[in-house]
């Protein structure tokens, strides 16, 4: 497999020049959070694609749809339409009134410190989970794909973690938005080429295609089973309360996605709001056809390929490479690997980038200095070493947790709190005078620790696993789980907005109300929002 | 920091009196009555996808156009009533980007230096 190896050390090389490149370009502070201001519409719509479309989309909605048919293709559904919530709540609000961060627009007219340091927390504490999630993930790629090259899952995860470094460290947003950039093409091509050989082997005609799906058999305990993978319900079934889940994740998806702080960031990269709209637009353009063209890829899978192989082959996470190796060989398989690294390199650049810019602005200017930068260039300097540090903890946590944990609970997570604490307060404080700094905190309090709370007592965390599954694949508690839905959605959201309507009407705050005036004619009209810098 | 010298001074600017403006409130009621609708159909219309799928399964596996049944097409067709309604906005938007020109202009504060003609 070492043709793998030798794509995917071109893709580093070449994005090793453009953070050379950018590094030049990111001394001032709004140069490095924000690329000047100056990444043109289309450019950031293929960013945010780049920034959202994870391993967890490529790799695991592949090998979902792979291996339960229909059901993972609702995946697919939610992952799109949750830019709706974007486009027309949170993208030209945001950009109008903020600076760099989702909490500039809290603290405009709520009291900053207490409201910066809360999101702050809520930032971090997502960027970190689903970062770690990702690290994993590369890990074991890495040891599935390159099996022969003798690369562990440690080199894995220190090499992935020393490049996303380097992206930021170096290269601040413009290198990042040029990785991003880059790996959606790719991503993007990978999957085209794949869709059209997966219609290409069932004769062009699309009826051979989708009859093939009605009967996908695979070995199910021991005895041959026939399904019709165009039928729901083979993995949310009534027994587990799947309706619910599915209900549950669709809300995480729909109101969480407007409040990924990864993805919010994005925003600030353009010269104003009409911009981050038109960005938008391409982004839904390119993930929706991406998964769209996951019927392709996950059916194609199950129906070319077969479960039985995938499962014996690393499980339903290669579906896609084994995909492509099944219908092109061995270098389309090495492609399409590269693809997969390139995948979660970009996604962890953009997730290190968004923590290090919310703790250096938010928490250690605003909150800490009350503001004021001692000295010239210290906000970026400490983004720098943020984002050194969070690399660090999340190479540490990932190799701790080793390639055969369970971390997939660790981006729904992201999406709960996303959806939960980030969310409500972002609304509340565009569209609700009467919100203020009590309602703030405690909404984003109560957001983050229902999330975590009900996902601890999940069955993500609890399950008794049968006798001799492998130890780092078991679940932490072994008990049956006392929230039965693998998605706290569903009552996490509805707690999150309870905490900030309870905490506004603890006080009341008229600093707040009558500054609503300044913040809505911002948000609205643009007038005095923040501009592309020169370089 | 090099962006705040760019900044128009926002301290001359009335905000209350811009807000209370009829031109700013026709601008506010314009942009509620497309997102509110606009948002209540796509969040009705994802939402039923899960709970149709999973409480009206054997409707939904009502097959269509050979074997392709509606719960595919209706998942299907998500896409493009996410990508209507997107495309519906834009065009409302750019009413929009006009109406808050003119609050900006009626307030005799010069428009380019509010970044809103910036985009060629």
């Amino acid at each position: 497999m070492n043709a793998a190896l030798t794509m995917f050390l071109f893709f580093v090389a070449v994005t090793l020049v453009i953070t050379y490149w950018a590094a030049r370009r990111s001394q001032s502070a709004a140069a490095f959070f924000t690329a000047s201001r100056r990444i043109t519409g289309w450019q950031n719509g293929v960013a945010v694609a780049g920034d959202y479309m994870s391993a967890a989309s490529f790799l695991g909605i592949a090998g979902l749809i792979a291996f339960f048919g229909y059901d993972g293709f609702m995946f697919s559904v939610g992952w799109l339409v949750a830019y709706l919530t974007v486009l027309l709540v949170v993208a030209e609000p945001l950009r109008n009134a903020g600076k760099y961060t989702m909490a500039d627009v809290l603290a405009y007219r709520l009291n900053p410190r207490p409201v910066r340091a809360m999101a702050s927390l809520s930032t971090l504490t997502v960027s970190t989970f689903y970062m770690i999630a990702q690290m994993v993930g590369a890990g074991a790629l890495v040891t599935l794909l390159l099996g022969s090259s003798h690369i562990s899952y440690q080199t894995a995860v220190i090499g992935v973690g020393i490049l996303m470094i380097i992206y930021v460290v170096f290269g601040g947003m413009l290198a990042t938005t040029w990785v991003q950039i880059i790996k959606a093409i790719l991503l993007m091509a990978g999957t085209i080429l794949l869709s059209f050989m997966v219609l290409a082997h069932f004769d062009w005609k699309i009826d051979n295609f989708f009859n093939a799906v009605t009967h996908v058999t695979y070995h199910d305990k021991g005895a041959v089973v026939t399904k019709n993978f165009l039928e729901p319900g083979l993995r949310y079934t009534a027994a587990n309360h799947g309706a619910l889940d599915l209900i549950s994740l669709g809300m995480a998806l729909v109101f969480g996605t407007a409040g990924l702080p990864h993805i919010l960031v994005r925003f600030y990269t353009v010269p104003d709001a009409k911009t981050a709209r038109v960005s938008v637009v391409w982004a839904m353009a390119l993930i929706g056809s991406f998964y769209i063209m996951t019927t392709f890829l996950g059916f194609g899978a199950a129906t070319i390929v077969g479960r039985d192989h995938i499962a014996s082959h690393g499980g339903n996470n290669m579906s896609a490479p084994l995909l492509a190796q099944a219908l092109g060989g061995d270098i389309f398989f090495a492609f399409i690997a590269a693809i997969a690294f390139a995948t979660i390199l970009a996604v962890v650049a953009g997730l290190t980038i968004s923590a290090s810019t919310s703790f250096a602005h938010d928490f250690y200017t605003n909150v800490i200095h009350k503001g004021v930068e001692r000295s010239p260039g210290e906000e970026v300097r400490v983004a720098r070493i943020t984002a050194f540090v969070v690399g660090a903890i999340a190479m540490f946590v990932a190799i701790l947790l080793g390639k055969d944990a369970n971390v997939a609970f660790l981006v729904a997570l992201a999406f709960a709190v996303a959806a939960s604490a980030n969310l409500p307060v972002i609304v509340f404080s565009l569209f609700w005078k009467r919100f203020n700094t009590s309602g703030a905190v405690l909404g984003l309090a109560t957001g983050l620790a229902a999330s975590i709370l009900l996902i601890m007592i999940s069955p993500s965390i609890m399950k008794v696993d049968p006798p001799g599954t492998a130890a780092a694949a078991r679940h932490l508690i072994q008990r049956p789980a006392i929230f039965p839905l693998e998605n706290p959605g569903i009552l996490s959201i509805p707690l999150g907005f309870l905490g900030a309507i309870i905490g506004t009407f603890l006080r009341r705050e008229p600093r707040a109300e009558a500054r609503f005036a300044e913040l809505i004619v911002r948000a609205n009209t643009g007038l005095g929002a923040e501009k592309p810098v020169d370089e | 920091m090099a962006a705040d010298e760019q900044q128009i001074p926002t301290a001359v600017v009335e905000w209350e009196k811009l807000a209370a403006s009829e031109r700013f409130r026709a601008l506010v009621r314009a942009k509620r009555r497309f997102i509110v609708p606009a948002m209540i159909f796509f969040i009705v219309y994802y939402f039923a996808l899960p709970i149709l799928v999973g409480y009206a399964r054997p409707f939904m596996e009502t097959r269509v156009f050979g074997a392709v049944n509606l719960a595919y097409l209706f998942a299907l067709s998500q896409f493009f009533m996410a990508w209507i309604i997107a495309a519906l906005y834009v065009r409302a938007a750019n009413r929009f980007d006009k109406m808050a020109r003119d609050v900006i202009s009626e307030d005799k504060i010069d428009p380019a230096a509010a970044g809103q003609d910036r985009q060629a």
